[in-house]
């Protein structure tokens, strides 16, 4: 049961303006989407048609590595129905894109390097027919071996050798070892800190893997591409971040911004998994190319092909630590597998790095943090972002480290949190909340979930439920906790903002506003959070959100736990320049300056004076429209030697408290509860923010004890939801949560991102229960079956 | 092939259906009626899920000739013109639609549980909610949803059994 109990502090958002029920900042407003949502309404990439439209298809490499010989297209062309086939020739403009490098090629060009990788593009006026066609096309292929494993790529041959010099990355001698001409590495971090060779009372060492975790949003990858008649082409796609699809869209097709015009369709979903183009290119290649309104939606095996995943990490730590639970120093060797493409590959190095040993004080600290090329699919964004590998690495350590002193495992943690006015590893100092400690106390004081024992066995509660694995024989219960710290938003000196045009006019006898900007709605709600701040600033209750198109500036991306707070803060810019030229109006009605005068309910008015001016009258037939581009404050690069420098704007803290049932006999686990805390500085939709938590919760949940890619030779062995398993409503306990609000003061509203933490500690949690549980060391998640029995 | 059923109550003919076609695509593709899910088109997530002859089914497992003379409801028919379904006002209100590609098909899913049972239990809810996969929410919201729209069937004496 959700019960949430939120501890209020000062923000800043004026409270006479968030009371229930006026849908502004703090209030549990509905989204301005659910209605068309609940009615089957909503129009997601893949619902989109048009008369005439053609359906586009991707023809992918069935090998992870090899050279391409020749492609024969003959047979697919004469294809009744057939409109078009195309392969990187057709290709006008750059033939290779990227996130933070451009490394990847629109269409396979001589080499491919994963499985899945697009070879050519068909497109005719059935699915079906273009299927068939792509089943035609002929590729010779000379089969490489491929290289699959990171520490493979980078020439470590054994795991012991890594963590003293970053001199020993070589690269492998045999042939077609370089995956890429610069070689290998795609990024190798370094944080050193205080003592290099320090000693400890204490010492735990311990290695640990992830596996590799996907997305799984439910709305395929699709969008509908329309020639236009400028020479130029609309996408209508689901994506997180137009502008940056539009930069690579518009170098592939060889276009001006100007020719290349994005809208965003409905999204289902994204986790980070629709950061990276999909089928932006090929669809508008088909579609200029035809000169037909093109459409590519993915199927599900597709879609596991079709976009990057979560890095699969292998990761060795060595925490020291004085015989009183105070940690001396942190050393850390991670290895992340960024797959045949850098994606965003770099930025989950630093995240993964400069992160890597939780939200902990340590005087002495040594990290080596790699993302390597190999021949597995491409790895990028997903939710938590470098951070969930590392958590479940360094709270393993914790919950170690406090077994081998005899301590509670979360006084150990509070023993040595971070606080406020804390360094970090990268020598930055937290200058807002970090109330760490807090989390996990609080987490404590929840009260326990209680078996019922009451002679009965209920299936449904056992591991295994109504499969009858279990009447309770076999079966330990156990308890764990994990703490962690996440980013928002962008990093590393990265200038980030966002955009928006915020326009008060009346209409129908009403006052009423008009937020525009590009930043995707991908189902967190910001379309929601837009409308609540224009609420508040305005004093208006009619606010229209536009589409969301590449008609207004870049709003950056829907990522990194930053929407509400960049965009959220670019929108209240925005309302507030808006808000001084109604001011200014105003006081030029009334015919003199009015210190106090404000926006409320549709009117202008002050308090100190008897002053309540329609905004309607205010307005009259004008509109007033302002645009802004709002940047958070600076962050910057790091050292590349010693990883120094105030790497990240803000730090988002969550705990996480989980109660495990384990079968020790067949391996099944049932997570019976799970519980969060969270600061997140002000909740500007408390519903919302529970979504979050409560969303986030599950994915982290699904990791540590059902999702992974499966991979053999490169090969993804189970691209289904029949073999890829996602939390159902059955996997999914029941959740306790307390939001805590401490404002962070450099922060919009003082709030603080909040979509990434709680996928963060929540895995390692289940982990440290489970181990609990049973005894057992579980250094890998997710944690199978076999690795549970035999105790 | 030529395929004749009933759709939300309306007569529906639709012609030069390929005998491969789903009843998923038929309804998204050839009817206009995009408001049921293609998640993953194989029987797993249940985002597509219609009643056939008011069974729960996954429209992307039934072809297409199988819906031959038969009633077929989807999310589309469930409000009664600008009025929201029970259940439907009861997941926005609930905070259960985030991304709303799982929504179609647990608000048919639900619109089902409880009319076969008025005031499920949770233990009730989770069992006939499992085929119902949603990537957003973490389910609880989901039943709130279901909590509150029970509530409010009962007290308005419109859910109950069939």
């Amino acid at each position: 049961m959700s019960t949430p109990t939120p501890t209020r502090t000062p923000t800043g958002a004026p409270e006479h303006l968030t009371g229930p029920g006026r849908g502004g900042v703090g209030d549990d407003a509905q989204r301005p989407d659910g209605v068309l949502k609940v009615r089957g309404e909503f129009a997601y990439g893949s619902d989109l048609w048009m008369e005439d439209m053609l359906w586009g298809v991707t023809v992918r490499s069935p090998h992870p590595y090899a050279r391409i010989r020749s492609i024969d297209i003959g047979a697919a062309l004469a294809t009744p129905g057939v409109r078009a086939v195309l392969t990187a020739d057709d290709v006008p403009g750059e033939k290779v894109y990227g996130l933070e490098l451009a490394d990847q090629p629109v269409l396979a060009l001589d080499v491919v390097r994963h499985q899945g990788e697009p070879v050519a593009l068909v497109a005719a006026d059935h699915p079906e027919t273009a299927r068939l066609a792509a089943s035609r096309i002929h590729v010779d292929y000379e089969v490489w071996e491929p290289i699959t494993d990171a520490r493979a790529a980078l020439g470590h041959p054994t795991w012991n050798q890594v963590h003293d010099s970053a001199a020993e990355v070589t690269e492998l001698s045999r042939e077609n070892a370089h995956l890429h001409p610069q070689g290998n590495l795609v990024r190798h971090l370094k944080i050193r800190t205080g003592d290099p060779a320090p000693t400890a009372d204490v010492v735990v060492v311990g290695e640990y893997e992830v596996g590799m975790q996907d997305q799984a949003f439910l709305g395929p990858e699709s969008g509908l591409a329309v020639p236009a008649e400028d020479g130029g082409v609309e996408l209508y796609v689901a994506t997180q971040w137009l502008h940056v699809d539009q930069r690579q869209i518009c170098s592939a097709l060889a276009l001006p911004p100007a020719k290349v015009r994005l809208t965003l369709a409905g999204v289902g979903g994204a986790f980070g998994g629709r950061e990276d183009l999909s089928m932006h290119v090929h669809a508008c290649l088909l579609a200029l190319h035809t000169g037909k309104p093109v459409k590519m939606s993915y199927n599900r095996e597709e879609s596991f092909f079709g976009h990057v995943h979560r890095h699969p990490a292998t990761m060795r730590y060595e925490h020291g630590a004085t015989h009183d639970g105070q940690l001396i120093y942190v050393k850390a060797s991670i290895y992340f597998d960024g797959g045949a493409y850098a994606s965003s590959t770099p930025a989950v190095v630093g995240n993964g790095g400069t992160m890597g040993i939780g939200p902990y004080v340590v005087p002495n600290v040594h990290v080596d943090c790699y993302g390597a090329y190999t021949n597995n699919p491409p790895c990028g964004a997903m939710r938590g972002f470098g951070s969930v590998q590392t958590a479940f690495g360094y709270e393993s350590q914790m919950d170690a480290l406090a077994a081998e002193l005899g301590m509670d495992p979360v006084e150990l943690r509070c023993r040595n949190a971070m606080e406020e006015g804390s360094p970090t590893p990268t020598g930055q100092v937290i200058d807002s909340p970090a109330p760490v400690a807090e989390l996990l106390r609080r987490l404590e004081a929840m009260p326990m979930p209680t078996r019922v024992d009451d002679g009965e066995v209920d299936l449904r509660d056992m591991p295994g439920g109504v499969s009858n694995t279990t009447h309770g024989e076999g079966v330990r219960r156990g308890v764990g906790y994990a703490v962690a710290y996440k980013n928002v938003a962008f990093s590393e000196g990265y200038d980030d903002y966002s955009t928006a045009r915020v326009r008060l006019e009346v209409v129908g006898g009403e006052a009423s506003a008009t937020v525009h900007t590009a930043a995707a709605e991908v189902g967190q709600g910001l379309v929601t959070v837009e409308q609540q701040i224009a609420r508040t600033e305005l004093g208006v209750k009619q606010v229209t959100v536009h589409p969301k198109d590449t008609a207004v500036g870049s709003a950056g991306s829907t990522s990194a736990s930053r929407q509400t707070y960049v965009t959220g803060g670019a929108v209240k810019a925005a309302c507030e320049k808006v808000r001084a030229q109604v001011l200014a109006r105003a006081e030029r009605l009334v015919g003199r300056t009015v210190p106090d005068l404000r926006l409320a309910g549709g009117a202008v008015v002050s308090d100190a004076e008897d002053i309540a001016v329609p905004l309607v009258d205010v307005l009259g037939d004008e509109a007033l429209e302002e645009t802004v581009e709002w940047h958070h404050r600076p962050t910057e690069a790091i050292d590349p030697e010693t990883g120094q420098g105030f790497a990240h704007v803000q730090y988002a803290f969550s705990a996480h408290r989980a109660v495990v049932d384990v079968d020790t006999e067949l391996g099944l686990v049932k997570v019976v509860e799970m519980a969060c805390t969270q600061d997140v500085g002000k909740a500007i939709n408390p519903q919302a923010v529970l979504g979050q938590i409560q969303g986030g919760t599950a994915q982290g949940l699904g990791l540590a004890v059902m999702e992974e890619i499966l991979l053999k030779d490169g090969k993804v062995r189970n691209p289904s939801f029949t073999d890829y398993l996602i939390p159902t409503i059955l996997d999914m306990p029941p959740m306790r949560i307390e939001v805590l609000e401490y404002a962070d003061p450099h922060a919009p509203y003082g709030l603080r991102g909040v979509g990434e933490a709680p996928n963060i500690s929540s895995g390692p949690a289940v982990l440290a229960a489970i181990r609990a549980a049973t005894g057992l060391p579980l250094t890998r998640v997710p944690v199978r079956p076999e690795h549970l029995t035999g105790l | 092939m030529r395929l004749i059923c009933t759709v939300n109550g309306t007569q529906q003919q639709v012609d030069d259906v390929w005998e491969g076609e789903s009843l998923l695509y038929v309804l998204r593709e050839r009817m206009g009626l995009p408001g049921s899910k293609n998640a993953c088109e194989q029987g797993e997530c249940g985002s597509c899920t219609v009643l056939l002859d008011g069974l729960p089914v996954c429209a992307c497992l039934v072809a297409a000739g199988q819906a031959e003379a038969r009633q077929v409801e989807t999310v589309e028919g469930m409000a009664d013109g600008g009025a929201l379904d029970p259940v439907q006002q009861a997941f926005l209100d609930a905070g259960a639609v985030q991304c709303g590609f799982c929504t179609p098909g647990l608000l048919v899913s639900t619109r089902d549980l409880l009319q076969r049972s008025g005031r499920p239990s949770d233990a009730e809810t989770r069992e006939a909610l499992a085929g119902n996969l949603c990537r957003c929410t973490g389910y609880e919201k989901i039943l709130d949803a279901v909590r509150l729209a029970a509530d409010r069937l009962a007290q308005s004496g419109t859910g109950g059994h069939r």
